[in-house]
């Protein structure tokens, strides 16, 4: 297939590449200024400095939280509260009878999710782990939640397989109110914190609302690919 | 590495002013393009002025490009270092045929049959379905604009709305063609029966594919990361489903860090479509981690120059600034007249006009900076605030010394050139037609046909002058001020 020549070529393209760019940039000609470059590449990388952030999230943790919410249901998510974790499972059956939907849920490998108190919903068919083609229902943690704009950060890994997010028609999303924070700058922070050594998860996933499209005559619908229905839990009790 | 296919929008094909006569006499296009003038504009406007912050922002997204463009090199190679830190691969593409030969060569060594892919500009660019078909292996649109594109042969007409000079009758009337799995006397004409019925033939696509090919909106030079938005979650299960996942970009999408991503998508979705955030942003990074239970097994970032190394020294430096949102299209009259199609390039309105002399030189779209009023809305309105009709000035005065300007316009040109050196005598001839015109018009104040203004007058009366010049009238304002 001849990719030994392919990749010799592409080899090739780097350096061309490159060099293509550093002629553009008047590199090698001021050994100064070149340094100089280096040092503000690094330093804006080591920096992470913050751009304006919009001062709608600047609240106080229970105001972020309302935000949250309104924003999350302003783009068609659904949204209940529930005291403690212990509560979660129930606010999920209730749910799915409510809607009308297929008792049978996907939870993602998360052993906080795995402990709930599932026994006391003999009606729901509960499964664990990434999902298949025919799963109706999804239950997932998340990561944060972003005030400013009503959406979640999902952060894929061992305990939360990503096919959970897009797969099934309905995504259930269990947040911990004390997981909301005002911009993603903080949540950023967050991740960071939480990853070490400038480490990131395969995916970071920002949902906000269920799947929609509008390439039909810019009429919105949604459920276009991914989950027709988005319903967020969010656990009040700050543990 | 010749490629056997032919550039779809090869230039030769392109006659811009044939292409605008067929598309202003088309009443389907006119029903069709109502939509983004009644759409988009309204939309982008609303989100703008909910957020108070936002032209500080674009200020900002601004700043954040311009430095860098500036560090492009540098930025890149950390890019690259950290993509490969991650377990992932950066292929370095000089152009379209490198960039073929490189996903082809993934895909083969991948065993694919069939691709998936989520929307991307850049495999519009090196016309990359054309390609992946010539070699046997199928290629799936998953959004759902550039499925419908695809299924009728065509180009997308827009950037970030591909279908958008269609009417839901002819989307239906293609279904109804192509989905022969249906029953024929199913409904049909509503927009939810059409998106349900593409998400159900598409759901089996997704999970047979081999391989996963998406664009990116961003790559991040601190993490090796790449971002895309969408509304529809094609691009997540188009990446996360296959056990290859390769990224098609060009190299301006890098930016700094995450911080620096998150100031520009504040700009995007609003300037794009109004959103305050588009549905889903994803963030991915290397291919699966030991520990996940699903995800790619390879993560590949195929990185296209095609000319954009050559734009950094020179006065087209700021079309790299581009982050697609589309809003320049959105808000121009010429595309709200002619449509996407008409430009005959990949890239059509204001952005495409800019970037399309640079990727294919200006001798082969010398019209296109032409399409253009300089009402100076997409500058207005552009989130990166790129002067789109400075660049297209400068497209018009390279064509003009390079001497591919049309005869007529260029001995136009060089006429009012030559008056115009000449003050006093253009005065005086200006002044002599301007009389002569007004008497010309006659009562009705216009004229029906004029020599050598045939292009304005088969299509409307021209107005006859009502007074003086300009320039006769400035100079007697002057002096009685004075």
């Amino acid at each position: 297939m001849g990719s030994e020549k392919e990749h010799a070529v592409m080899s090739g393209d780097r350096e061309r590449v490159l060099g293509s760019l550093r002629r553009g940039l008047g590199r090698g000609q001021d050994v100064a200024a070149d340094a100089a470059a280096s040092t503000a590449v690094a330093q804006r990388i080591a920096r992470c400095q913050r751009g304006p952030i919009p001062a709608r999230s600047d609240l106080d943790p229970a105001q972020q939280v309302e935000l949250f919410e309104a924003m999350a249901r302003e783009q068609a998510a659904t949204v209940v509260h529930v005291a403690r974790r212990d509560g979660v499972p129930a606010a999920v059956a209730d749910y799915l009878k409510a809607a009308n939907l297929p008792p049978r849920v996907r939870v993602a490998p998360d052993p906080k999710l795995g402990a709930l108190p599932w026994d006391g919903q003999p009606l729901l068919e509960i499964s664990t782990g990434r999902a298949a083609a025919e799963d109706p229902v999804s239950l997932t943690g998340a990561f944060a939640g972003i005030a400013e704009t009503g959406t979640l950060m999902l952060r894929s890994g061992a305990q939360h397989p990503t096919t959970l997010n897009f797969l099934p028609d309905v995504h259930i999303v269990v947040l911990r109110a004390a997981d909301v924070v005002g911009p993603y700058e903080d949540a950023w922070n967050r991740l960071r914190a939480h990853e070490g050594n400038g480490a990131m998860p395969r995916t970071v996933n920002f949902v906000t609302g269920p799947s929609r499209t509008a390439d039909i005559e810019q009429t919105i619908q949604l459920g276009a690919h991914g989950p027709r229905r988005l319903h967020i839990i969010l656990i009040d009790e700050m543990d | 590495m010749a490629s056997p296919v032919k550039p779809a929008m090869s230039t030769a094909d392109r006659s811009f002013s044939e292409n605008v006569r067929v598309a202003v006499a088309d009443p389907q296009l006119r029903r069709a393009m109502h939509h983004v003038k009644e759409g988009f504009i309204g939309k982008r406007a609303k989100a703008a002025a909910r957020l108070p912050e936002f032209e500080i922002l674009r200020d900002a997204a601004r700043d954040i490009k311009d430095h860098t463009l500036a560090h492009l090199d540098l930025y890149l190679e950390r890019y690259e270092a950290q993509v490969i830190e991650r377990g992932g691969q950066v292929h370095w593409c000089a152009g379209p045929a490198e960039a073929r030969a490189t996903i082809l060569d993934i895909c083969r060594q991948a065993g694919a049959r069939t691709v998936t892919k989520g929307k991307s500009m850049i495999g519009e660019e090196i016309d990359i379905n054309a390609h992946l078909e010539a070699a046997g292996i199928t290629p799936v649109e998953t959004d759902l604009g550039e499925y419908i594109v695809q299924m009728r042969h065509e180009r997308p007409s827009h950037i970030i709305a591909p279908a958008v000079h269609l009417t839901k009758d002819l989307i239906e009337a293609d279904f109804r063609a192509q989905h022969r799995q249906f029953p024929a006397d199913r409904s049909l004409s509503e927009v939810p029966e059409l998106v349900d019925e593409a998400r159900q033939v598409l759901r089996q696509r997704f999970l047979d594919a081999d391989v996963g090919i998406t664009g990116a909106n961003f790559l991040v030079a601190e993490t090796g990361s790449s971002i895309i938005v969408t509304n529809e979650g094609n691009g997540d299960l188009t990446q996360t489903l296959p056990r290859v996942h390769i990224v098609i970009a060009s190299l301006e999408k890098v930016v700094p860090t995450l911080e620096d991503a998150t100031t520009i998508l504040r700009v995007l979705a609003r300037s794009a479509t109004g959103q305050e955030f588009s549905t889903y942003t994803t963030v991915s990074t290397g291919p699966k981690r030991p520990d996940d239970v699903d995800g790619p097994e390879a993560y590949h970032v195929v990185l296209l120059d095609n000319g954009r190394s050559g734009l950094l020294d020179g006065q087209f430096r700021e079309i790299l600034r581009c982050i697609r949102c589309g809003a320049c299209i959105n808000h121009c009259p010429v595309y709200h007249a002619i449509g996407g199609h008409a430009y005959g390039s990949v890239y059509p309105g204001p952005i495409g006009a800019a970037l399309t002399p640079a990727l294919d030189g200006i001798e082969a779209a010398a019209d296109l900076p032409e399409a253009s009023t300089f009402c100076g809305r997409c500058e207005a309105v552009c989130p990166m605030r790129i002067p789109l009709p400075k660049l297209l000035r400068h497209w018009r005065e390279r064509a003009y010394e390079q001497r591919v300007t049309p005869g007529g316009l260029r001995a136009g040109i060089g006429l009012w050139a030559f008056f115009a050196r000449r003050p006093a005598l253009y005065g005086f001839v200006t002044g002599l037609a301007a009389r002569l015109l007004r008497a010309l018009g006659g009562r009705r104040g216009r004229l029906a046909r004029l020599p050598l203004a045939g292009g304005w007058t088969r299509f409307r009366d021209l107005p006859a002058p009502e007074g003086r010049t300009f320039r006769s009238q400035w100079a007697a304002k002057k002096s009685t001020r004075s």
